[in-house]
């Protein structure tokens, strides 16, 4: 019973799409597109393999309204700086080809005394200031529809918490939490750094705010598809927000250097239509509410079952650091096989796990349950060397906190 | 070198001292001049040393050759290094040598702190180092894995590294202040009569530009710093939300600090390029009274954009649109020294030997890099761009060509005068197109992989980013041993070489070129009369 409970659980914290969706999950646009083009002729094809090797040179395309008009932006302002780009090299190249001692020019002493000596002063200043004003006008307007996250009613929130190094996504509408850690190299393949275990799920068409905020240090939640960028800051809530109009999967990554393993927190959106977001809605509810009433049951829990569910716990949410070999990556991360807490009196070991340890990168972790701590303080205390044999049972832990 | 009385009188401690106590002892600004360079050059290649790392890291995806921490540790001590030991104190050796020199006067006006700000230099660049280092010994902490802006609340979680970069900081900044009294105080009081300010050489005004700003914003770095590390050690909590402090209080101060710094490491180099280009061109320069207006303007817009850097952390529309115009502004007064450059340029008889196309490149890759500042400033976007591959290579392409390849073109063009000898004209020239092909081939693929998605101070990467990342690391290694040949032209020209006489280039004007080359030990003891 308990078993299968244990493997319902982590199967439900998957991806929302089931196997038999996944093989009909659409080809990303990029690819979509392609294949539009391999119809024309098989003399396409190389061409086109070659761009499936996804060697990108400007932004992905946009998954929302927000991010359209950045993308357009963003494409303006680099056409009119090309533009002038090209105006000054002709400048200068015609100038390094004609007047050269070589060609036996011979140097206009007075061009700066000329009229336009005089003048360009005035004349180049307002040449700029009308390309800025182009600019910063265009800027303006799009700046006004997407930095503040419009006034709705049903505006949906979704709570965006940093940690080193994983997100926690919270649906704030109906109380789903999402932890979201990187997948190791040999699980992901190529997708390795941008695949993670849990995604975030979305509704199509539907307003969505983010609202930003870290459990310890500076980080910043990015997905070029959706374009907006917004930096997690401890005691901060920022905000952005998005429309998704297209179903797809989006992938990015934290942009804020966050420590050391700043390249391990990947962030992976899966857009889906907002009637298949209800049903993932309801599934998860029904899954909390099993894992709720599995932590709360009067049981006594035996090492072995303890141990089992904490070695699953300890390389998920703890092995980043403390690796799983329990040996740490000293002085950062130190060793818990051996270690006076691991092995010391049960209360000091509860105390840090559920408090976490100022000044270092160790948090507090006691938004998880009775039962996950006490399974995770359980293996901690008997894997490895560390064989003191104690059981900690998810009473114990709540009369710590 | 000019002749030296062999007396060794007591009364006669003016003539220059030798051996060690020359250097330690020395009040003379072209000897500190050169020892600003010399140390200048040495951090150079330690700072070239850990960006050829970083890109050998990014070589390829996977972690190849460095932890995690030791990567960020490099990332910080790159930037560092090369913006306070090698930048800086290089623009601060070409003013030593050649402020006294360009307005007649006899020495700096403060050559005993003269000596005082240079020689605390390397006691900087020890601690600086230390930082690095100590954290390999046992019980030294960790390292310091935060980038060169030291963001709290993970500058408070590093060991004692932090502290001895915190200390590295105050010196250098100690350093830079004296410096900048002394410059002012001499282009204010010292200039030979009739040189009113505005017949001052250009390069004097940047330095005088720059020294102000230095005066007006080191100070608040200094502070911000200082305030770190109270948080660190002695229970305050300025930057810590957890204590009713404030994360982004920091990046305020740092940027307050950090955007003018732009400015300081790039308006010294606008100055040399104004003495450059005017030779080759053998015409006078354009828009003498435009160029120091449009320093005067870039530094006073810069001292108030400086949020820019940080667009993402919230700010309130009427905040984030004040920055973005502020910032777009700044493209009028560079546009009107880039103008003033190719105006300078065009219809004059141009050569090109190696300080003129360094030159050149300037004018064409500072244009590239100050437009893509332009599509930076850009708030929108921004939130796309923002701590992107395409933010690093925007500022390489600012800073490269802005600051490091004016200080070359400089190098090359005052060699001559501070040797007396002419460098290899076959071996500049090799050196300065291996050394720019070699630039851009390291930077203008990282523009493709920053719009692409890749964030910067990532020690991996998805394969997707590889072939991009590939280009860069093979052309960051071309660029970064290149500079061997750099120090190979110097030694050699230093060694010996054609003769350069009084006026080493057929198009140079100045009082500079008036002396012999070399000059000797104190020149200008009779000020010169300027009409």
């Amino acid at each position: 019973m308990t078993r299968m409970t244990n493997h319902r659980i982590t199967r439900n914290h998957q991806p929302y799409t089931s196997p038999a969706d996944r093989s009909q999950e659409p080809p990303p646009v990029r690819l979509r597109r392609l294949s539009r083009y391999l119809l024309a002729g098989l003399a396409m094809a190389a061409v086109s393999s070659l761009a499936q090797a996804e060697l990108g040179i400007n932004f992905p395309e946009p998954a929302a309204g927000v991010a359209q008009e950045i993308y357009d932006i963003h494409m303006l302002t680099m056409q009119i700086t090309t533009v002038l780009l090209v105006i000054v090299f002709a400048f200068v190249f015609y100038s390094l080809y004609f007047h050269r001692k070589s060609r036996g020019y011979v140097a206009d002493q007075n061009f700066h005394k000329s009229w336009f000596g005089q003048w360009s002063w005035v004349i180049v200043p307002i040449m700029v200031l009308g390309v800025d004003l182009t600019i910063a006008g265009k800027a303006d307007a799009v700046l006004k529809k997407v930095w503040e996250v419009p006034q709705d009613k049903d505006i949906m929130d979704i709570k965006v918490t940093g940690h080193q190094w994983w997100w926690e996504f919270d649906y704030l509408d109906s109380g789903i939490k999402v932890e979201s850690r990187y997948v190791p190299k040999d699980e992901a393949g190529d997708l390795y750094l941008r695949e993670v275990d849990h995604r975030l799920v979305l509704p199509t068409h539907t307003k969505i705010r983010f609202l930003h905020t870290s459990a310890d240090v500076l980080h910043a939640f990015w997905v070029p598809e959706l374009a907006v960028k917004k930096d997690a800051i401890p005691g901060y809530v920022t905000e952005t927000w998005v429309d998704l109009d297209r179903e797809g999967v989006f992938r990015g990554q934290c942009a804020e250097l966050c420590g050391t393993w700043h390249s391990r927190m990947p962030i992976v959106v899966e857009a889906v239509s907002p009637q298949r977001f209800a049903m993932w809605t309801e599934e998860q509810q029904a899954m909390k509410l099993a894992a709720a009433a599995e932590a709360s049951a009067d049981k006594e829990w035996s090492l072995d079952e303890l141990f089992h569910k904490g070695k699953e716990l300890y390389e998920s949410k703890c092995a980043a650091c403390h690796q799983v070999t329990g040996m740490g990556l000293p002085p950062a991360f130190p060793a818990l096989n051996g270690s006076k807490i691991a092995t010391g009196p049960l209360a000091d070991h509860l105390h840090i796990v559920l408090n976490g340890k100022q000044g270092t990168a160790m948090q507090a972790w006691n938004s998880l349950n009775d039962l996950e701590i006490a399974a995770i303080v359980t293996y901690e205390r008997n894997a490895w060397d560390n064989k003191t044999g104690d059981v900690v049972q998810p009473a114990d832990v709540k009369q710590a906190r | 070198m000019s002749t030296t009385t062999l007396t060794h009188d007591e009364a006669h401690h003016h003539d220059a001292p030798h051996g060690w106590r020359r250097w330690l002892f020395s009040t003379n600004h072209k000897d500190i001049g050169t020892l600003y360079l010399i140390f200048a050059l040495t951090m150079l290649f330690l700072g070239g040393a850990s960006a050829m790392l970083i890109r050998l890291e990014l070589f390829q995806p996977g972690i190849q050759l460095l932890e995690p921490d030791l990567y960020n540790n490099l990332v910080t001590n790159h930037a560092l290094i090369m913006i306070f030991g090698a930048v800086m104190p290089a623009a601060a050796g070409l003013a030593n040598w050649m402020i006294p020199m360009m307005i007649g006067a006899p020495d700096m006006a403060l050559p005993r702190m003269n000596n005082l700000s240079f020689w605390i230099l390397p006691a900087a660049a020890t601690m600086l180092l230390l930082s690095f280092i100590v954290p390999f010994f046992p019980g030294g902490g960790t390292q310091i894995n935060t980038g060169w802006t030291l963001y709290p609340p993970l500058s408070t979680q590093v060991g004692m590294s932090m502290d001895f970069l915190i200390f590295a900081i105050h010196l250098l900044g100690i350093s830079s202040v004296l410096a900048s009294i002394n410059i002012i105080v001499t282009l204010l009081n010292m200039r030979a009569p009739g040189m009113t300010l505005m017949k001052m050489p250009i390069f004097c005004w940047s330095w005088l530009v720059t020294a102000f700003l230095l005066i007006l914003v080191v100070p608040v770095l200094a502070g911000g710093v200082t305030m770190l590390l109270f948080d660190r050690h002695f229970g305050t909590s300025f930057f810590d939300a957890a204590g009713g402090g404030d994360p982004v209080l920091f990046q305020h101060l740092f940027w307050f600090f950090g955007h003018p710094e732009v400015y300081i490491l790039l308006l010294p180099s606008i100055g040399v390029l104004s003495h450059v280009i005017p030779t080759f061109s053998r015409k006078p320069l354009f828009g003498y009274h435009s160029m120091v207006g449009a320093m005067l303007a870039v530094a006073t817009i810069g001292m108030v954009v400086w949020a820019h850097h940080q667009y993402t952390i919230g700010m309130s529309l009427g905040a984030v649109t004040y920055f973005m115009i502020g910032t777009i502004i700044i493209s009028i007064p560079v546009g009107l020294m880039i103008f003033n450059f190719i105006a300078t340029m065009w219809r004059g008889s141009m050569t090109f030997e190696t300080p003129m196309l360094f030159a050149v490149a300037i004018v064409l890759m500072f244009t590239f890099g100050g437009l893509s500042g332009v599509m930076l400033a850009v708030v929108p976007a921004d939130m796309q761009y923002q701590d992107s591959m395409f933010v690093v290579a925007h500022f390489h392409y600012v800073l490269l060509p802005g600051a490091v390849f004016g200080l070359f073109a400089g190098v090359f063009y005052w060699l001559p005068k501070w040797t007396g000898h002419m460098y290899d004209e076959r071996l500049g020239k090799l050196f300065f197109w291996i050394n720019v092909i070699g630039f851009n081939i390291t930077f203008f693929p990282q523009h493709f992989l920053g719009l692409a998605g890749m964030p910067r101070r990532i020690v991996d990467y998805n394969v997707m980013f590889t072939e991009f990342n590939v280009v860069s690391s093979i052309g960051a290694m071309i660029f970064g041993l290149s500079h061997l040949l750099l120090l190979y032209i110097i030694i050699k020209t230093i060694r010996g070489g054609k003769k350069a006489g009084a006026r080493s280039w057929e198009g140079a004007k100045g009082l500079e070129w008036e002396l012999d080359s070399p000059p000797a030990f104190h020149t200008w003891t009779v000020a010169p009369q300027i009409k």
